[in-house]
């Protein structure tokens, strides 16, 4: 099953629509709740980064019986070390950004503590490519 | 589900299948089948917005007979706060009671007195580490419901404190007790402000079983009481309420219970608030809270659709109320103080199971296929969520085709379109919504009521 999203950078207000609809979906599913929430934090966290660094992006979900593959892509500035920026408390988030509650430079940390597989694929000037994996236990 | 476990029901001879209801259920429990709404009563929270959305009162509420009360020696009546407060400003709280006693009951207690023990439990469940955050009042039985089976990970997170009603009756049949009354000479009669608590009293979650003997409809004894109630004014000075305090007369308010509770609490009213609130928390986006409290009725259960009184007005009433009394911490409870560790131990609740209604099956495989499904038929359906299906939109209408419980025809769009196409013949498609919505609602009617004017 597929499903497909877009998002808007700078959108803070809408941000985590992709999320909640998954998150519907896999409780259709009855998978675990645990699982679940792993699932959707990681998706959120990827959608505001989207949101808050890069200028607009897609969401891409296949869902089948064993697992939920998550792209999230976006053009945007793309990330020059990415190593760097898995850093916990690395972030180069605007004040802006900051004022709103966000810019701890957690996300990405705590999108790879939330997924079985994480790989960033990223270009600068160009846009960023997440894929995440999670497995139904 | 058996019969006795639907605390609501449909007057079908009133209903007018006019899909309000259908559209405000939190839950998407209510469908219209021909020209009906059909409640799925495991699905239902027992919120009460189908019965304010009816323009035609066709819901109605299960309740005891008044003259069950009859058959004890002592009859109890416990009753919440609000009761109070929906009264006309005139009466005095001693002609309620003695209002109340004319219709029939020898003792009165308002529920909300022992109200120092249970903050201080509570209290204990937030400060224990353990205890996940931000932790849940169990206050609201809609909203318990409305997480068991919606949100069932945040089952974990509900106070394992029992609602004041529960303490109360404890407290009540102690007391008859000591006045040398025996246990089955009691009848215990809780007078309910909604269906959730009717249901959260007859089959309660998380305790073995009710402590109460029955139920009183609030809107019933309202109108009981009113047909009695003296206009000679009388002092208020009733033994019967010599342990309720300012915090227990608010508690059923919005804030009443989050006042008390952790550095950081929100306090929620309104079902369709409670939903949008539960949604972001169950997505791990609220931080740093430690108490949540929740209320299906707006102005909490001052909202209750039991009571008679207007909500706001019933606020106010209870607001002044409450600075006439003491402070709960400045009540003496030298019986409390002695039975701390009995009462302790009655205040636990049992550990809430999550109940999901949403499952689509449980096979796995099959169910990625029906949701694929469902997602594939959105794509044709016209997306204004009209109702005419008889499902409450366009998503769940596709949900209920998969579910093999909806048909492609019931679209009155796609019906249409087919018609246009020369699929199916202009005759059959008359004949399909006929049947959804039965015969008379094509004859003209100038009687016929939908929502007209209603709000201005
Ligand atoms: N999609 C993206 N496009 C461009 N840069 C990104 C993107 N995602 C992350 N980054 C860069 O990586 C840094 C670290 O990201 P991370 O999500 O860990 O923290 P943050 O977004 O700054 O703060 P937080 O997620 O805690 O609100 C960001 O500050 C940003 O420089
Ligand atoms: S807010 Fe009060 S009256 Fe309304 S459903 Fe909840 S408990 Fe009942
Ligand atoms: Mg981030």
């Amino acid at each position: 099953m597929k499903l497909t999203f877009t998002i808007q950078g700078g959108d803070f207000t809408h941000a985590g629509h992709p999320s909640s609809e998954v998150k519907k979906i896999l409780k259709q599913l009855a998978i675990d709740g645990k699982t679940i929430k792993n699932i959707v934090i990681a998706l959120y966290e990827a959608e505001v980064n989207v949101v808050a660094h890069a200028w607009k992006g897609t969401v891409n979900v296949e869902i089948d019986e064993n697992k939920i593959t998550i792209w999230v892509i976006d053009e945007g500035p793309g990330i020059p070390d990415v190593e760097l920026a898995m850093q916990p408390g690395f972030s180069t988030a605007s004040s802006k950004v900051r004022e709103m509650g966000f810019g701890a430079g957690m996300g990405l940390p705590n999108i790879k503590k939330n997924t079985d597989k994480l790989q960033i694929e990223t270009e600068v000037g160009k846009g960023t490519k997440v894929k995440m994996v999670n497995y139904f236990s | 589900m058996n019969e006795s476990t639907k605390y609501h029901a449909l007057d079908a001879s009133k209903c007018i299948g006019c899909t309000h209801c259908m559209k405000s259920c939190p839950t998407e429990a209510i469908r219209v089948v021909n020209g009906l709404a059909v409640i799925d009563h495991e699905r239902c929270v027992y919120c009460g917005q189908c019965h304010r959305a009816c323009p035609t009162h066709a819901f109605y509420v299960e309740q005891d007979d008044l003259d069950l009360i009859r058959s004890f020696k002592y009859r109890v009546i416990l009753f919440p706060a609000i009761m109070i407060g929906q009264f006309p400003e005139r009466y005095t709280e001693d002609q309620i009671y003695n209002g109340l006693k004319k219709v029939g009951f020898t003792h009165v207690y308002e529920v909300e007195q022992p109200q120092q023990v249970l903050i201080d439990s509570i209290n204990e469940v937030i400060n224990d580490q353990e205890t996940p955050k931000p932790a849940i009042s169990i206050y609201c039985p809609a909203i318990v419901r409305l997480i068991q089976g919606r949100y069932p990970s945040l089952t974990e997170n509900m106070i394992l404190r029992k609602a004041p009603h529960n303490l109360a009756a404890h407290f009540a049949i102690e007391r008859l007790m000591k006045e040398g009354a025996q246990r089955e000479e009691i009848g215990l009669f809780y007078a309910t402000p909604c269906i959730a608590k009717i249901a959260a009293v007859k089959s309660p979650v998380g305790e073995s079983e009710s402590v109460v003997d029955g139920i009183v409809n609030m809107n019933q004894l309202y109108n009981e009481v009113m047909k009695v109630i003296s206009d000679v004014e009388v002092e208020d000075n009733s033994e019967q309420r010599k342990n309720l305090s300012s915090e227990g007369i608010v508690w059923s308010l919005t804030r009443g219970e989050s006042c008390h509770f952790g550095s950081r609490s929100i306090a929620i009213d309104g079902i369709h608030n409670a939903v949008r609130f539960l949604e972001r928390l169950e997505n791990d986006q609220v931080h740093g809270i430690d108490f949540i409290e929740m209320r299906a009725c707006d102005q909490s259960c001052a909202g209750g659709i039991l009571l008679t009184g207007n909500r706001f007005m019933t606020v106010e009433r209870l607001e002044r109320r409450a600075k006439r009394y003491p402070a709960a911490k400045d009540i003496s409870q030298e019986t409390i103080r002695a039975n701390r560790i009995e009462l302790k131990e009655k205040l636990i609740l049992e550990p809430i199971q999550p109940k999901p209604h949403f499952i689509f099956g449980k096979d796995r495989m099959k169910a990625v296929e029906k949701i694929d499904r469902a997602q594939r038929i959105v794509c044709f359906l016209p997306g204004i969520d009209c109702g005419a299906c008889g499902s409450p939109n366009c998503h769940a209408l596709a949900e209920d085709m998969v579910n093999n419980k909806a048909k492609m025809s019931d679209c009155i769009f796609l019906q249409q379109m087919w018609v246009d196409e020369g699929k199916i013949k202009a005759k059959k498609a008359f004949l399909n919504v006929q049947k959804k919505w039965g015969t008379d609602r094509f004859k003209a009617d100038c009687n016929k009521r939908g929502r007209r004017n209603e709000g201005f």
